[in-house]
């Protein structure tokens, strides 16, 4: 069947539901209105009141009550309306729900799913457009996944809610209604810490996550007469796929690693300090980087495309890169 | 009360405080590393609340409120172990005192960010209402967490709902060194809970009586699905905020007025009106105490330190390797 990002995203919630009664969903709005993007359209409906739970404006309480859930055999989705908000829950993660199992020495679980709408190319302005996932990339116990298909939207979120660790989802709002793909009507799940390897090239790889991800399949194809590129979707940020990382820079040599997120201290960073260090005798050119500039992301319409990658950084990137 | 009640809960005071008064004094003979909250004083607040609990209740007690693992069930032995370090701890020696919780007692562990504990018990709370259970969930903070915002976001939602959660402020005066004045402006905090449409009042913390008499209506109306209430319970903590803190922020007058209320002699002056021979009945429960407590003391010091490679574990359910060559 066709169907949107946002829909894969719904359907995911939607038969999740109806698989196991212990899923729920949590959030502002999601209920009577459904979500502002609609991601939870008609789950209330179906499910009640007490399972797609309208939430004061209280993100700290969203996330914290969804880890006392959770202790009770329950799998909630902690709903923040935009990702943005997520600072406001900041501590609940990272203190409550990361470290949940590791201080009570593995006697509980802590299966929440943290998730909603990220990332910026729709002036959305300063709160409504961050990718602030290099924050939770940095806190050890829990996954952080960003699907850049529809496919993936819909198998990592089930797998996000069938998982016994807390993830971070990052659904990027741009792709909301922009990706209509076929996926299956059959249940599956995209396994958490599998990248993609999207395209096979042999003469220098990318790695990317979120709309630069698409930028450089489309760059791939345009160029392709020049030179032949790797693609790698990387799915899920933490764990990260070394192995597919690395298998792909030992063979093609360069790297390039993009994302929509700020450059320095992102998810990008480590990528490369790390092929820096272990694929050292297989590089044949610095590992380079494309993300956002160093900067908030502005409203204004220039300068939100100055600030963020678009295609023509991208292609421009690869052709640097291929120039080594 | 029976008279074997009233020995019961005199148990349960002199063996919190023996455990607090040893913990004392390891710390001071330096086989403790790390913070040492003692929570010497404040025992008939965390005895009282729990004491009136049943097992599939749950409890998020806050640093001090060490009296309220065992008053819950905890084995003492378990969590000297946890105090120590090691790997018989609920945390495996993943981190010390109270930040490792008891899940098979019904006992969340909490963390150092005060007042992070309360969104977690409202939730719980919810899947109690929404289930249709009639456990109830106790969560203890401090008169300083009252300040941080999680508490607000927790009694507003459990308010919206009306929810099966009892609020208990432990009221000590100070939150390390800074004096209820300049913690919050109101007369009291209980009167907040009008604000959330939920009963709050205020309590005498010290006095058992009183404790266990509020913690009896409040648990009672939240497993009737009456509603969350908040119970403000004024006490003292003895010691500084941790062992190191000399708390001479504070008059020596006011913690001898303190002392001249003390919960555990309270009780027992409570003991002789009622004709029980408190002599006999102090003698036996002080070497009953003693006795767990130095069972408790000699199994974690039996009990094995972790090895450094254990860092490693109970992160994720299932290990993740980040080594690939």
């Amino acid at each position: 069947m066709q169907v949107t990002y946002i829909e894969a995203i719904r359907q995911a919630m939607e038969e999740e539901m109806a698989r196991d009664p212990n899923v729920m969903l949590l959030g502002e709005d999601v209920g009577v209105l459904g979500g502002p993007f609609k991601a939870s359209a008609g789950l209330q409906e179906k499910f009640g009141p007490d399972r797609v739970l309208d939430m004061p404006i209280s993100e700290s309480m969203i996330v914290g009550g969804g880890v006392g859930l959770a202790v009770q055999g329950m799998r909630p989705i902690c709903e923040m309306q935009f990702i943005d908000f997520i600072s406001c829950a900041f501590d609940q993660i990272v203190n409550t729900a990361a470290t949940l199992r590791y201080r009570h020495g593995g006697q509980t679980a802590c299966p929440i799913v943290v998730r909603g709408p990220s990332g910026g190319g729709v002036h959305g302005g300063l709160y409504h457009s961050q990718n602030p996932e290099a924050w939770f990339f940095h806190v050890p116990g829990l996954k952080v996944v960003a699907p850049s298909t529809a496919y993936d939207a819909k198998g990592l979120l089930k797998a996000a809610i069938r998982d016994d660790d807390p993830v971070i989802y990052f659904e990027h709002k741009f792709f909301y209604r922009r990706i209509k793909e076929e996926i299956p009507e059959d249940d599956y799940v995209v396994p958490i810490g599998q990248a993609a390897l999207r395209r096979e090239g042999r003469d220098l790889t990318v790695v990317a996550y979120g709309p630069p991800f698409h930028a450089a399949m489309k760059a791939a194809r345009d160029m392709e007469k020049e030179v032949d590129i790797e693609v790698i979707d990387l799915r899920t940020l933490l764990p990260l796929d070394w192995g597919t990382i690395k298998s792909s820079v030992r063979k093609t040599g360069k790297l390039l690693v993009l994302h929509e997120a700020r450059l320095t201290g992102g998810v990008g960073a480590e990528i490369a300090a790390r092929v820096a260090q272990d694929c050292f005798e297989d590089l044949d050119g610095p590992v380079m980087r494309l993300a956002a500039r160093d900067t908030h992301t502005p409203f204004a319409a220039a300068m939100e495309d100055y600030v963020l990658p678009n295609q023509d950084k991208v292609t421009e990137a690869i052709r640097k890169l291929a120039a080594y | 009360m029976t008279e074997q009640k009233d020995r019961e809960l005199y148990y349960w005071l002199c063996l919190v405080r023996e455990f607090e008064s040893r913990i004392s004094a390891l710390d001071k003979q330096g086989k403790l590393s790390g913070g040492v909250y003692s929570g010497k004083g404040q025992e008939a607040v965390t005895v009282g609340f729990c004491h009136a609990l049943r097992k599939d209740d749950w409890i998020f007690p806050l640093h001090r409120d060490l009296g309220a693992f065992l008053v819950k069930g905890s084995d003492p032995k378990r969590l000297m172990a946890q105090i120590f370090g090691r790997r018989d701890g609920f945390s495996k020696g993943k981190d010390s005192y109270l930040h490792g919780g008891d899940m098979g007692n019904g006992i969340f562990g909490a963390t150092s960010m005060l007042g992070a504990t309360l969104p977690v018990a409202a939730g719980m709370a919810f899947k109690f209402k929404a289930r249709g259970e009639d456990s109830v969930a106790v969560a203890f903070f401090g008169e300083g967490a009252s300040s941080r915002g999680d508490v607000h976001e927790a009694m507003n939602f459990a308010g919206v709902h009306r929810l099966p959660v009892v609020f208990v402020c432990e009221n000590n005066f100070y939150a390390y060194s800074t004096p209820n004045n300049l913690q919050f402006a109101a007369d009291s905090l209980a009167e907040r809970a009008r604000g959330y449409g939920f009963k709050g009042e205020i309590v005498n913390g010290n006095d058992l009586h009183s404790v266990l008499d509020s913690a009896r209506k409040a648990i009672a109306r939240a497993r009737k699905g009456e509603g969350p209430t908040l119970v403000e319970c004024k006490t003292y903590r003895y010691h500084g905020h941790s062992e190191h803190d000399r708390a001479e922020y504070r008059e020596q007058e006011e913690v001898i007025t303190w002392e001249s209320r003390d919960p555990v002699m309270l009780w027992e002056v409570y003991l002789g009106m009622k004709k029980h021979d408190v002599e006999a009945i102090r003698t036996e429960t002080a070497e009953k105490v003693r006795r767990v407590v130095e069972e408790a003391v000699a199994f974690a010091e039996a009990s094995p330190p972790p090895e450094g490679p254990e860092a490693m574990d109970d992160l994720y359910a299932m290990p993740i390797d980040t080594e690939v060559p």
